[in-house]
């Protein structure tokens, strides 16, 4: 589904992502850590595309076109979708209508009833994360992409900000996004088809607490370590290690 | 009473024409000629008069239309009113001096009508009264003067649009107008321009608003106007008084808005707030605003924002002046241009790169606009998108 193949990339200059080399297969789930700085937001920022992430070497693969120096837009209307830390606000648009560019893709997404599921109907005629606490944003792009259904879905940190009433919401939400933890009757009139597998979406999430494995499972662990990733084992193992020893110590513990 | 920065290119009103055909009254707003009723329609009147408690409209120098359609609401041509009520002495130039300029003068010195405006005390009109001031002559000095009076606790919203014929090549309107919101009275006030792009348009207004009185001002001008000089002023006089502005302005190339209230309070717990928002793609925007405090424990607040679109000029003139201690007043302006952020953030859901600006403008000239009837709040929605694909 995704390939990064020895990404460089620099920002203001500065290189931030010194060779990246990793796959997310069809239907897995990869959790990124990494400390503040390590450069894992510059790492979704350039899978989507974002201005002032300037790749300097190497190659992104996703369903197995080369969209190294794709348009943003482009690449969302190939499949991939973000979950931002810090989106912009935009004034003047209401949420329900960002909600409904995001499922123009998908000819058309039912606005209300996603908005209800996610506890969130009441912000739709408010402007684009215009005064939304931490916790709203993360609900607002999570609504966005269940209407948007990318094939590989980017969050950055889904957890920061949210309150502990609206945390297993926003993992439920999750696990809905990615196609995961949901029981799908088999059709009475045919034979099995496993459809959970054939629906579940990619995804690369960053944390840096570690709470939304709680909610989410996750395939894959990754480390990203002053711009290497420099480890890659079960996401939960990773955590015990980073709890005990801190990022600096796990790093090491590898070279 | 009211003084005008000079700062815009001159007008001559001796460079047009002040004579002009009568035309003939219609009984039926109906009747009217298709060519002009279209561009009525643009600017928000309703030939049908569906869902309007009365019309006004004149055209170059004649009223052509004008009818009520409820109890305690007088709509007439001026000259008719002067002529009914002999206490209209007292409020004709009595708020805007004559000898303010040289476009008050020629009003006094050649009047062409202008609409005469009344609720009863009491009354609340529900609907809106539409009003159209329309140039069909080319060359032509439309030299207009309006009064509104809101009586006590009277409720009444004027829609009032202005526009020219297509294709005039030129065309001065001059539109003094006194309004007076009596005690308790609420007057909302929307006025769409759309003239012509080679059309002078020089209003001046002066509104003085009673204890409890409220004013709601809106003003769109989103078509291309050769140039536009207006600064409205408001005396808040009596205590609870309240004045609110929003304005919504696009200029184009070669089009030259200089647009700005001032409000001026004078008693205890009045209220002020202007908003307005311009996008340049060419022309020149002034946006002035300005609040003058007289009395402690005032509240005043102004709120301009400007984009500026491939180029142009955008002024924000904000200003805040208090001769008394305990005023709470402020203001936030802003000039830019869009944030890269909201584009890319726009097209990660989907959207390519034009439609992602699009939509950020549409969202930014989006200022919710009080008491605008759905009809007219949609054919605004339209324009605002036309108006911004006219400049990609």
């Amino acid at each position: 589904m995704l390939l990064i193949e020895e990404l460089k990339v620099e920002v203001g200059g500065k290189p931030i992502l010194k060779n990246i080399n990793m796959e997310v297969p069809r239907g897995e789930t990869h959790i990124l850590f990494g400390p503040n700085g390590s450069g894992k937001t510059t790492l979704m920022m350039t899978l989507m595309g974002f201005s002032g992430y300037h790749i300097t070497h190497g190659k992104i693969t996703f369903k197995g076109e080369d969209i190294t120096h794709m348009p943003i837009h482009e690449r969302a209307q190939l499949g991939i979708g973000i979950s931002l830390q810090r989106p912009p606000t935009i004034n003047g648009l209401k949420t329900r209508n960002i909600v409904e560019i995001c499922g123009a893709m998908q000819g058309g997404a039912d606005v209300e009833k996603l908005a209800r599921e996610l506890n969130f109907s009441e912000f739709l005629d408010r402007d684009v994360n215009h005064n939304f606490s931490g916790g709203e944003i993360k609900r607002s792009e999570l609504l966005q992409l269940m209407a948007q259904q990318p094939d590989l879905v980017l969050l950055d940190e889904p957890e920061s900000g949210v309150d502990l009433e609206n945390m297993a919401l926003v993992g439920e939400t999750i696990n809905l996004l990615l196609g995961r933890g949901i029981q799908c009757p088999a059709p009475s009139d045919g034979p099995f088809v496993n459809r959970a597998s054939d629906t579940a979406k990619s995804a690369l999430v960053i944390t840096h607490t570690g709470h939304i494995l709680d909610y989410i499972t996750a395939d894959k662990g990754r480390v990203l370590y002053e711009g290497v990733l420099c480890f890659t084992r079960n996401a939960r193992e990773i955590l015990k290690w980073i709890r005990q020893r801190g990022y600096e110590g796990c790093a090491r513990c590898t070279i | 009473m009211y003084d005008i920065d000079t700062d815009i290119k001159d007008i001559d009103p001796a460079g047009f024409e002040t004579d002009a055909a009568d035309h003939d009254y219609l009984t039926e707003l109906t009747r009217m000629e298709p060519a002009d009723a279209s561009r009525l329609l643009d600017v928000g009147v309703d030939t049908q008069e569906n869902a309007r408690a009365g019309s006004f409209i004149q055209k170059d120098r004649s009223v052509i239309h004008c009818k009520s359609h409820r109890d305690g609401l007088e709509i007439m041509g001026i000259s008719q009113a002067a002529a009914r009520y002999e206490w209209l002495r007292d409020y004709i130039w009595k708020s805007v001096n004559p000898d303010t300029d040289k476009f008050t003068a020629q009003v006094k010195e050649i009047p062409h009508e202008g609409y005469f405006i009344r609720t009863l005390p009491g009354v609340k009109i529900a609907q809106p009264v539409q009003s159209c001031l329309y140039i069909a002559k080319e060359g032509f000095s439309q030299n207009v003067h309006n009064i509104v009076v809101a009586e006590e606790d009277s409720e009444i919203h004027i829609i009032t649009g202005c526009a020219t014929a297509p294709h005039l090549t030129k065309g001065l309107h001059v539109g003094v107008s006194e309004f007076y919101v009596k005690k308790g009275a609420r007057l909302t006030f929307t006025m769409i321009h759309e003239w012509g792009e080679k059309v002078s348009v020089r209003p001046r207004t002066v509104t003085h608003v009673e204890a409890g009185g409220i004013l709601v001002s809106n003003y769109i001008s989103l078509k291309p106007v050769g140039n536009l000089q207006m600064f409205p002023t408001t005396y808040l006089d009596g205590e609870n008084a309240v004045a609110r502005f929003n304005s919504v302005l696009v200029a184009a190339k070669g089009s030259h808005l200089d647009v700005g209230s001032r409000v001026i309070l004078n008693a205890p717990n009045t209220r002020a707030e202007i908003i307005s928002r311009g996008i340049t793609s060419g022309g020149t925007i002034i946006a002035r605003g300005d609040l003058v405090g007289n009395y402690p424990g005032i509240k005043a607040h102004l709120e301009c924002k400007g984009l500026i679109l491939n180029e142009g000029l955008m002024h924000a003139v904000p200003e805040l002046r208090a001769t008394v201690p305990g005023v709470e007043m402020s203001h936030e302006a802003a000039v830019g241009k869009i944030d890269r952020r909201e584009i890319e953030y726009l097209m990660a859901r989907g959207l390519d790169e034009d439609e992602a600006v699009s939509t950020i403008v549409r969202g930014f000239l989006n200022v919710d606009i009080e008491g605008l009837p759905p009809s007219l709040k949609a054919k605004l929605d339209t324009a605002v998108s036309e108006t911004q694909k006219d400049m990609m």
